[in-house]
Parts: C-alpha cells; structure tokens; sequence
C-alpha cells in the first residue's frame, strides 16, 4: 500500500535579485546617518591612523568627523572661497586643501590656523596630496599645472605644465616618493617622475578624467571619467585592462574595499556600485536620493560616507556582529534542541528488539480533503485568505490537480455570489502572470460554461466579468505588441547572421477571446 | 565434451502473471500462479520464486489445487493439456490430453475429469472469463454469468435457472454481470456489476420467488469478488485498486485497503483464509494478511499499453529499464527475470479512473557512466495545451538511487520525439540533446550556480536550433562524442557539439529516415541509418553514401562493446534478425522468422563474463546478448546453446540403460564362456555408474553393499535361487506397475527385440532388474 503522493507544489524561481554573499555583505549596514552641509560635499578623506576621522570638503569649510559622531569634531572655516580636496596626510597630523582661490592651504590636525599657505597657482587648486615622503605636497590647479612644494620653507620644486586643461585629480604613490598621477580634463592620466623633467606614462581615458585610484600594490590604476571606470596596467606601460560602463551618467568618484577585492564607484546618476575586482563585474548597487559627488569608504568596510549634490552627507556604518547576534538571540524563545532529541539518539544495545513506529506524514489540509475527495472544499481552503494572497502558487497547484483529476468542474460548480467573486478576484489577479495562464484560463473557461446561465443576476460578478474581458483584451494587445518585436529582431538577426541558423524562442500564446 | 551448437533464441522471462488468478496452498507457504507457458511457485514470505513448473507448449490458462492431494496441482493449457505437478519439487506428474481449455474448475470435492466433462455439455455461451462461474455450495449447483444473465445450474435435479436484469436502470449505470462468486455454507450467489454494484442472490432455486440485495461502493466495475473460506466476509475490487472487506449479512461495515497498485483483476483467499492475495493490472501479485495489511508484493515486468521508452540499459546495475507503471521507470534485472526497483518519475497521486489522462513517462536516456538520467513526461488532454517536463535524475552514491536535480517544465512547445546524451566517458561536461515536432533542438549542459554556492548545479539550455523548418526525428551522438547527427526528415544533418556548426547535411531520398546510429570501435566512420525501405550507410569521411540494402528495417540496434549491428526487418508477417558490421558486405549472422509480428524494441546488454567462442557466426554473441521485446510483453533473447552433448554422458545413467548397454556387452561376449574375468567386465559398467552417480541420489551405503556382495556371490548357487527369484519378481512387477508403466513399457519392448538368450544370460538379466527395481521402489517409497 503506498501512501497518498501530496499535491505537488511548482516551484518557481525568485524573482527579483539574486541573494549572493556580496548582497548579504552590503546589505548589512544600518540605516544612513544624514547631516547636512553647507553646500555640495565634493571630497571625503579618511584619515590614515585610528580612530579613522575622516575630513568633509563642503564649500567653504572642511568638517572632520569621528567615526560615530553625527557632530564635526573640528572644523577648518579659514577659507575665503569654495574649499576643496581636503586631505590627510599619512601619520594624519596635517590636513592640506586648496581652495577657489588658488591658495592651498595647510593645517595642524589639531589647530585652527593654517600652517603654511602655498601660493603659486593662479588659478582654483582642485587637487592636494601630500607624497609619501611627508614632506612635499602635489597641487593640481585648473591653471593647467601641477606643481610639487616643499613643506618646511613652503617652496615651490617643480611646475609640470603638459595638461593641456584643467586638472581636476591626481594621487601619489603609497610606495615611492617621487611617483605621481594627475588626471585632467584633457582626457588624460599622466604618470609623473619628479626625478625627470617630464610625464612617464600618458593613458587617454576618452573623457574627462574625474577620479583616479591606486590598487594597494600600486600596479593597477583606476580612472573614472565620463561614464566610464577604466582600469589600466602600469606595469605594462599603461596598457588599458577593462573598460566598465555601468553608469548612464557622469562616474564621480571611486573606492576600493579595504581588501581590495570590491571596487566602489559613485556617478551623478545617484548609484554606487560594486565591482567585482576579479572579473569587473557588478555585484552590488546603493542608491541615493541625489547626484554623488565624493564617496569614501572607511577600514574594513565599517562605513560608507557618501556626499552628494544636495548637500547632505549620508554615512552608513557597518552592524555590528553583536548585534546581529542579540536579534538572534531574542528571536530564539523556542524549546531547546535538547528537548526534540531527547530519547530518539539512542542506540539500540544487542540483545533489545526494536519496535519500529510508523511515521505519521503531515499532509496539508487541502490533500487531506483531496485525499477523501471532497473536492469543493479544497477549493475553498487553498482559496483561503493567506494562501490566495501569500502563495498563490499553492492554490493554482491545486486547481492544476483538480483539473488533472477531472473534477475541476465539481469544485468550481454550486458556489454563491461571494464564493464565486473571491474566485473571479484571484483570476482576474493571476491570470496574466504566465506562470499560472494555462491552469486559469482553463479554470476561467468552465466558470463561464458553468455560470452563464446566471450572468445577470448579481451586479458584482458582472462587474467582476467585465473586468476579465478587459484584462484578457489588453494581454491579447500586448502579446501582439511582442510578437511584432520578435519578428522584427528576428528580421535583424537573420540579416546580421546570413549563414547561421537563427535560434528563435517560441512565446507563449494566449489563444483564448 | 560440449561442442557450441546453434544459436537460438529463448524466452527468457517478463510474462504476465497477472493473467489469471493465483492460487495459495494449504499451508500458506506457496503461490502458485501461471506465468506464460509455466506455472510459477512464489513463497508467500520471501517473494522469491521457488520453481518454475515448465513443461506446457501453450498459454497456461489455469492452475489449481488438487482437492484430494494438497502437494500437488492441476495446470490448463491452450495446447490442449492438464499437467499435474507435485510443486514442492517441481516435478510433473502426469499429462492429461483433453480439448483446449480455457478454464478449469474444482469444487471442494469433485473429480475434475467429470465436472469439465459436465461443464462443456450443461451450460452454453459461457463467458471465457474464469470469474464469470462459480461452484456453489459443496458443488451442488454451477452459476455462470454472461451480459445480463445470470443462469445456475443444478446437478442434483439437472435443471438449470436463468435470472436476467433490465438492461439500463438508470443514470447510465450498466448492469452488466462481471464476476460471480458463491458462498461457501449458505444459498447466496454475490455477482459484481460494471456500475460497481455488488448484488447478492439469494432464494435461487425458485423461478419466481427469487431475491436479491445491493451493495454499493464501487464507482466503477468490480472485477472480481471472492468469499473468505468460512464466508464471513466478502472481498471485492476493482479499478480503483481498493479492496472493499464486506462483513456478510453485516454489509454497512466495510475495510478498506486503498492504494494497492493498478486495478485490481482477481481476488484470491488462502485455504485457511489467513492470507488474501491480489491480482493487478500492472502485473503485481500483493499478499494481503487476513488483518488486511500487506505482507509482500510480487511485481512482474510491467507492460503497458505501449512501450514509450525504448528499452535501455542502466549503465551501472545492468538492468533493464523502460517504463513500468504510470509514471514509474522500472529497473529490471534480466538475469534474475525480476524486477529491481521502480522510480517514480512523476511524484503524483494517480487516480484510478478510466479516461482520465495521467501523466506518462515517454522518453529517458541515461549517460555513459550512469550518473545522470534524463526522463520526459507528457500529459496530452484534449483541447488543452500539452503538458511537458523534462527531468534531471543525478544517481546519488550514499542512497544508491536516482535524485531529482532539475525539473525543466515545458523545454518544448510541443512532443519530444528523441533525446540522447553525449557518449564520452572522459569529459567533464555532460551534455544532453532533446529534439521536438516544434521543429527544434535543444541542448541543455550542467551549469554551475550561478550566484549562491548553496545550491547544486543545475541544467540549463545551452543551445537551440533548427533545420529549415522541418521536424527533427532522432538525434545520435558519434562514439567520442564530437559529432551531432539530427535526422530532420529526409535529411540528416551533422554538427559539431564544441562549436555548434552545422557541418554537413547528408540525403538520401526517398523516405524519411527513421532510426540513425553511429558505427562504434572501427567503424566510426561510418553512420547508419534506416528508411521505411532501405538500410543506408554513409561515410563520413567523404560524406558519401557508402551502401544501401532494401529491406524494411524496424529497429537498428548497435552493440556498445562491439562494432556490430543488428537489424530487426519485417517480412511478410514475421521478423528476420541480421546482424553485420558497417564496414563488411556480408552479414554477420541471420536468421529468419525470429518471430511472428514486428520487433520494435530490442537491446544489447553487456555479458558479465565474457565468452570465447570462435565460430564466425556466433562471434557476436561473445560480449553482449541481445534481448528483444515480442508482441506477447515476453522479453527473449538470443543464446549460444551448448546442447550437442555426446551421447555416453548425456544418456541419464538409468537402470535400464545398464541392463540395455550390459545386454549388448554379453551379445558381443556370447562366446566366451562364463568365467570370473567375464562376470567382471559384466560388472564394469555397474562399478563405474556407483562412481558416478551423485551420492544423493544413490541408495544407503549399506543397502548397496549387501547388493554388490550378493552380486559376487552368484557363481556359485546360481541354479537354486533363479525359481524363488522369479516369483518374486513378477510379483514385485506387478507392484511397480502402477508406478512407472511407461518406463517398464520400454523394458518390455527392448526385451522383445532381443533374440533368446542362454539360460544364465538370463538369470543374470533378471537378478540385475530386480536389484534396480527394489532400489527405484526404495526411492520411490522414500
């Protein structure tokens, strides 16, 4: 004797995203603390030594925050236009930036007053870096020139004059202390030696070049400009590696992950996304209510500092794995594992017989009642409210199996207005999907074959009816909008493959008026 | 001494058991039930078959106890015999020559000679169904049923009464009779109808005066019906394969037994009532305790209405495999005729009702290695779409058994006509191509997850194309994998799997081409393929046709350890094998009218030890065997028969053969003179028998040696013991008559044959017969 096989549930893929680690990796941030500033936040730099401050370059000011304080912990308001380019240096006692004003200006972490002002520039400085030598500083300027100065006497080195426009950023090496990059808006990265004269290395991004990022070994080199991310290999001379165009608008800034395994890229189309860094492809996107203008990420991932075009700094801090842990924990108030496996982990000794217990099956209410063929009522109980509106695959599996058994029919036939409506409803709600269109068209026809007799009676089923004519109108619209898109791509496929078979997908039909 | 003689083709198992209704012995140890041309013993606990009782020419058409010897049975066959056999040994008894039977019936205490003498005058137009007649009461009265008619015969008065039924009572339920049965102590007559109603007769033996009563629970019709042996209950069942326990004279309380298999054709009680058993539609025997729980399950190779998979082979267990039950691929074993397992492709609930479309199982393949299966099931309802899913079964090595892996709903707009896997054992990537009459094909490959590592790889489709629209109707993978053949009618078209190139089409109107496969081992290059009309060849080297033979070839099968082929053609109303190799003009092997009516499914299973024969013609057979399916659900096989034997061993080393073989030995010795030296070659044969006779079956030691001194004794007294021997021996003769009258028949006429022999001659004869008749007497007796 074999037991009753239970309806069998389809089950249909997810839709939507795909659930990833990546997914679960950024997803796990708190919800964004915002602070408003002064104006477009246009640079954000962490600061290199614990407690990882990071310094916030909005207008006129430079705000440095703690990294959970929603209050600047020091401000930098010396400034008598636009600041820009806030940014520490590696032991994270100085802070440089320049300014609209062609000055750059350099402070103590901890004063108020700049230390130095470098003047040279005549025109707004849009890049500061300090080398990693500590002791000189890289400017940028929209005067097209890139100068070198010495910190102590406040000195101009070196003037590098062959961006052919403004230049707009630029890093230097973590490694060596002569290596520099400058991107401008010549559509130009140019690599730098102070030891020679001239440029090194010149890699044509294509456009305007926004951002340009270091890999931590400092043989890759990210630009960012335009709507493209390019990556290019130093090592072989500047030779492009991958171009990214995921954005479809200006890419703003870039990041890297702490372990270099995740690129970041922020554009004015209000994503953030997340590269994959061994094979650049997109893992995961963050959107923002507004254009982005700088992106920082701090160590290890802890938070994401992002400013944008309305001024609003939004920052998101990582959960804390005690957290996750205490939810878990409250959520936990069931009987302890102890408990279910108490007796049933014990082994049988030699000598005892064993008396073998039949294992119940759990059955669902529904294939209880089909199992005894009452066939209406389970209809009605996978028409249940939860069912019909949670798992509606549930009560279309049914009907599948009352329609296999034949007495769809039976179960459809003897119901009153209000059963028959709640059914009308879940039709007219399912129906288009295509997962479930060749069981509810079947079920739609034999509630009109079984029903026409008392259209007419009941306003509300009317109304119900007319709805479905309507539904089913507008399908047939649509599937004959798609099938004329399908021969037109299949026009264009045969014309670009004249040798080839053309692959075409069938579509699946609605053959019912 | 075994010389390779013809080959032959065998029967080797896969007949019905479920053809008529199995009987139980009075110990409940035994089952006996007919199986094609033999009677098959089951033991009622283990399942395993104990005997085959083989020996009828014909279909069995029936078997039962014999009442007055509960160790032995009665066997009915279409070629016209009854066979008694002794089942606990296996041995057949006695043959009876009669008219053909269809049936045979015993009531508890009649001679069956006389009743099926009886039954052939009294009642005409009976129903060839066994379940349509019954014995009543200690076998005072006959009931047969037919149409609407239910008509009991008396044998005391010799009278006959016939009941009829209105021919439609209402809402269309028919009153068809199907089945009777009797009670066995009381006047009541329990008759099932095909509305699956049950009506119980009773005060039959007035014309007018009759009653009778209903029970109804059955929706559809009740096949069969059977009374427990003290008749407090009634059994029934029908396609619902639920069997109804009927409490008698108490018929509201009812047992059921739901779910047993396919429908439920006869219903048999033990004996002493303490096991039911069940016939089913699919070929199953279920033993049922009298508490109604099942105790075993005997299933027999299921064959449907029609064999929509091919007959494949698992590559691991050797089993055959095809499609069993609705929605079930079985697994069986050749060599032990019995089924492994089923899997159940579909996973729902079948329901028992007639024009119902259910899902089926219509296509599988497996791969090479046996870890992957793919199955296709369709459920086609009229004016409603097809249903289609394709199914990816992956073999799991802790459960050895097939896992679901992926469930492809709808791969196809429309029938999957073939679908086979890439061969290659040693790629990583397995591949599996599906065409359908939607005119494409398709290839799905195993494809890794695509984000979570959670889940198992799946199948996806790779790659789909098509051929000028037309319908692809089988596909074949080369040996090493790298080339697709796809038949699109009339043309066959090659492609590259690697790269998906169409690289060459290949034609030979007319005629579409019907079956397509690739040579193997050294003939690779060659490709084949059949017509309606003719058997085609194709290099593939030159893309050319290599040759062409006309015949109308149904089924080409290849050999997978060998490079040969065989062909099934259908002629003029029987089948003729050939089997060749692409590469030679002349066939390897032929042979004509294998059997009657087409050949459709035929495969080549892989032998376990490989043979060494050298004959050309059986050389074939060396590696595989190949089994076909007949028309009559019976699996055959084709195998080398080690018969020619030389006659000195194969002659049985009976008694009579001593006395015959000694008898020529004293005609060439008659003139020497009686001597010691003489006595002994006499009795050279004797010796060398004692020594090669089994030692089970030789008499006790002792028993022997009184014999063998007593037979060095003679010389001496002969004379005074021959007149006392002699009584006794006619005597003893006369004894043994009854037991072995055809052997002593023979005996008898070698005798007469033979010219007069001298007086000691004789004596010597008759003293050796009398020896080995005590000692046949003695094994007899034991």
């Amino acid at each position: 004797m074999a037991s009753f096989k239970p309806t069998k549930i389809q089950v249909y893929p997810k839709l939507g995203e795909k659930v990833t680690q990546d997914t679960l990796y950024w997803k796990n941030y708190k919800a964004p603390v915002q602070i408003k500033e002064f104006g477009a936040v246009t640079s954000i730099d962490f600061s290199p030594v614990t407690p990882h401050n990071f310094a916030v370059t909005a207008f006129t000011r430079i705000h440095i925050y703690g990294p959970f304080s929603q209050e600047p912990v020091k401000s930098f308001t010396r400034f008598k236009d636009t600041a820009y380019c806030g940014r520490f240096r590696s032991d994270g006692q100085l802070l440089v930036a320049g300014c609209e004003d062609s000055v750059v200006r350099l402070f103590d972490v901890s004063g108020k007053v700049a230390l130095r002002l470098f003047k040279g520039h005549t025109k707004a400085v849009h890049l500061t870096d300090f080398t990693s030598d500590r002791y000189q500083i890289l400017t940028g300027s929209d005067d097209y020139t890139c100068r070198l100065w010495d910190i102590p006497n406040a000195t101009e080195l070196t003037t590098y004059t062959e961006h052919t426009d403004y230049i707009r950023c630029g890093v230097t090496s973590k490694l060596n202390r002569d290596l520099f990059i400058t991107g401008s808006y010549d559509h130009t990265v140019k690599l730098f030696d102070a030891r020679v004269e001239k440029s090194v290395i010149t890699m044509d991004h294509g456009q305007p070049v926004e951002s340009v990022l270091l890999y931590p070994s400092e043989g890759l080199l990210v630009s960012a400009g335009g709507r493209h991310v390019k990556v290019w290999d130093l090592l072989k001379g500047g030779q492009p590696l991958v171009s990214l165009k995921n954005h479809h608008k200006t890419v703003t800034s870039l990041a890297l992950s702490s372990n270099g395994q995740r690129l970041l890229s922020a554009s004015l189309d209000r994503h953030v996304k997340v590269y994959n860094t061994t094979n650049y492809k997109v893992v995961h996107n963050f959107d923002y209510a507004a254009s982005i203008l700088s992106l920082g990420l701090a160590p290890d991932d802890a938070s994401i500092v992002v400013g944008m075009t309305n001024s609003i700094l939004s920052i998101k801090h990582r959960k804390n794995q005690e957290d996750s842990k205490e939810i878990a924990g409250q959520q936990r108030r069931r009987p302890s594992y102890r408990v279910f496996v108490k007796g049933k982990n014990y082994v049988p000794k030699q000598d005892d017989y064993l008396v073998s217990k039949p294992v119940k099956e759990h059955l669902a209410k529904y294939d209880k009642q089909l199992q005894r063929f009452n066939v209406s009522k389970a209809l009605d109980t996978a028409l249940g409210t939860y069912i019909r509106f949670r798992k509606p695959e549930i009560t279309v599996a049914v009907i599948k199996e009352l329609d296999r058994r034949g007495t769809l029919k039976n179960a459809l036939a003897g119901r009153d207005e209000r059963g028959l409506s709640q059914l009308l409803n879940f039709i007219i709600g399912n129906l288009v999907d295509a997962r479930f269109t060749p069981v509810l068209v079947t079920a739609a026809e034999m509630i009109l074959d079984i029903y026409q007799s008392v259209i007419g009676q009941s306003p509300v089923v009317d109304r119900q009816l007319l709805r479905l004519q309507d539904l089913v109108k507008r399908e047939i619209e649509f599937q004959k909008d798609l099938l004329e898109v399908l021969g037109m791509l299949d026009t264009m496929f045969a014309s670009s493959l004249p040798r080839k078979e053309v692959p075409c997908s069938g579509i699946a039909t609605l053959d019912w008026v | 001494m075994v010389e390779h003689g013809d080959i032959r083709v065998v029967h080797c198992g896969g007949s019905k058991i479920n053809f008529r209704d199995p009987v139980i012995t009075h110990d409940s140890r035994f089952l006996l039930c007919a199986s094609g041309e033999a009677v098959k013993v089951f033991s009622t606990s283990t399942e395993e078959c104990i005997h085959e009782l083989r020996g009828h020419t014909g279909l069995v058409t029936g078997v039962l106890l014999r009442p007055s010897n509960h160790l032995q049975v009665y066997s009915s066959s279409l070629d016209g015999t009854l066979r008694l056999w002794d089942f606990t040994d296996g041995i057949l008894i006695k043959v009876g020559q009669r008219f053909q039977l269809v049936a045979v019936h015993l009531p508890q205490s009649g001679d069956q000679m006389v009743e099926a003498q009886e039954l052939s005058a009294v009642l005409s137009g009976v129903n060839p169904n066994p379940a349509a007649i019954a014995f009543g009461r200690g076998g005072e009265f006959i009931a047969s049923v037919n149409d609407l008619q239910l008509e009991v015969y008396f044998f005391k008065k010799q009278k006959s009464y016939r009941f009829f039924l209105k021919e439609d009572n209402k809402k269309g339920g028919w009153n068809t009779f199907t089945c009777v049965a009797c009670h066995p102590k009381d006047d009541c007559i329990a008759t099932g109808h095909e509305d699956g109603k049950i009506r119980l007769w009773r005060n039959f033996n007035h014309k007018k005066e009759y009653t009778y009563s209903t029970l109804h629970w059955h929706h559809s019709t009740v096949s069969s019906l059977c009374f427990t042996p003290e008749g407090t209950n009634l059994l029934s069942g029908g396609v619902e394969s639920v069997l109804v326990q009927w409490r008698y004279n108490q018929e509201s309380e009812r047992d059921f037994l739901p779910r047993l298999g396919g429908a439920i054709t006869h219903i048999t009680v033990s004996p002493d009532g303490s096991l039911f058993c069940t016939s089913h539609s699919d070929n199953k025997i279920t033993i049922i305790q009298s508490c109604v729980k099942v105790s075993a399950v005997i299933q027999g190779l299921v064959k449907g209405d029609s064999i929509r998979t091919d007959l494949m082979m698992d590559p691991r267990s050797k089993a055959l495999v095809l499609n069993g039950k609705p929605g079930h691929l079985q697994f069986y074993s050749l060599q032990r005729d019995k089924l492994l397992y089923n899997l159940d492709i579909v996973q729902q609930e079948y329901i028992h009702e007639s024009g119902l479309q259910q899902f089926e199982v219509v296509k599988a393949a497996f791969d090479a290695s046996g870890s992957w299966l793919a199955t296709v099931e369709e459920r086609h309802q009229k004016a409603a779409e097809l249903e289609l899913n394709l199914k990816l079964w992956a073999f799991d090595e802790q459960t050895q058994s097939f896992v679901l892996n992926t469930t492809i709903s709808a791969p196809h707009d429309a029938q999957i006509t073939a679908m086979c896997f890439c061969q290659p054992t040693d790629s990583q990537t397995t591949l599996l191509v599906s065409t359908s009459k939607d005119g494409h094909f398709k290839a799905w490959q195993l494809a890794a997850p695509a984000h979570t590592e959670d889940e198992g790889p799946s199948w996806l489709c790779d790659f789909v194309s098509a051929y000028h629209g037309l319908v692809p109707e089988c596909c074949s993978f080369s040996a090493d994998g790298s080339l697709l053949a796809v038949v699109f009618q009339e043309v066959v078209t090659v492609w590259s799997p690697s790269t998906w190139e169409l690289l060459t089409t290949l034609s030979q109107p007319p005629g579409a081409v019907s079956d397509l496969c690739f040579g193997r081992l050294s003939c690779s290059k060659y490709l084949l393929g059949t017509t309606a009309s003719n058997l085609l060849c194709w290099n593939l080297l030159t893309c050319s046709l290599e040759w062409t033979t006309s015949m109308d070839v149904r089924r080409l099968v290849a050999d997978p350890l060998s490079e040969n082929m065989a062909a099934f053609c259908y002629q003029s109303g029987s089948t003729d094998l050939f089997v060749f190799k692409p590469s030679e003009p002349r066939p390897l092997f032929s042979h004509k009218a294998v059997c009657s009516g087409k050949v459709t499914q035929a495969v080549f299973a892989p032998r376990e030890e490989m043979l060494e024969s050298c004959e050309e013609s059986s050389q074939w057979l060396n590696r595989s065997q190949l089994y076909f399916l007949t028309h009559f659900s019976l699996i055959t096989r084709f195998l080398l028969s080690p018969l020619k034997l030389v006659i000195d061993d194969s002659v049985a080393m009976t008694p009579f053969y001593l006395l015959l073989g000694k008898h020529r030995q004293q005609q060439q010795e008659t003139a020497l003179p009686q001597t010691s030296t003489s006595l002994l070659l006499l009795f050279f044969p004797f010796f060398s028998q004692l020594l090669q006779t089994p030692a089970h079956v030789l008499p006790s030691t002792s028993y022997l040696c009184s014999m063998f001194v007593q037979s060095l004794l003679i010389s001496a007294h002969a004379e005074e013991e021959m007149e006392s021997e002699k009584e006794e021996e006619d005597s003893e003769e006369e004894m043994e008559s009854s037991r072995s009258k055809p052997e002593l028949a023979a005996a008898a006429a070698t005798e007469s044959d033979t010219p007069a022999l001298t007086k000691a001659q004789a004596r010597e004869l008759r003293r050796v017969r009398k020896l080995d008749h005590s000692w046949l007497a003695g094994l007899l007796d034991s």
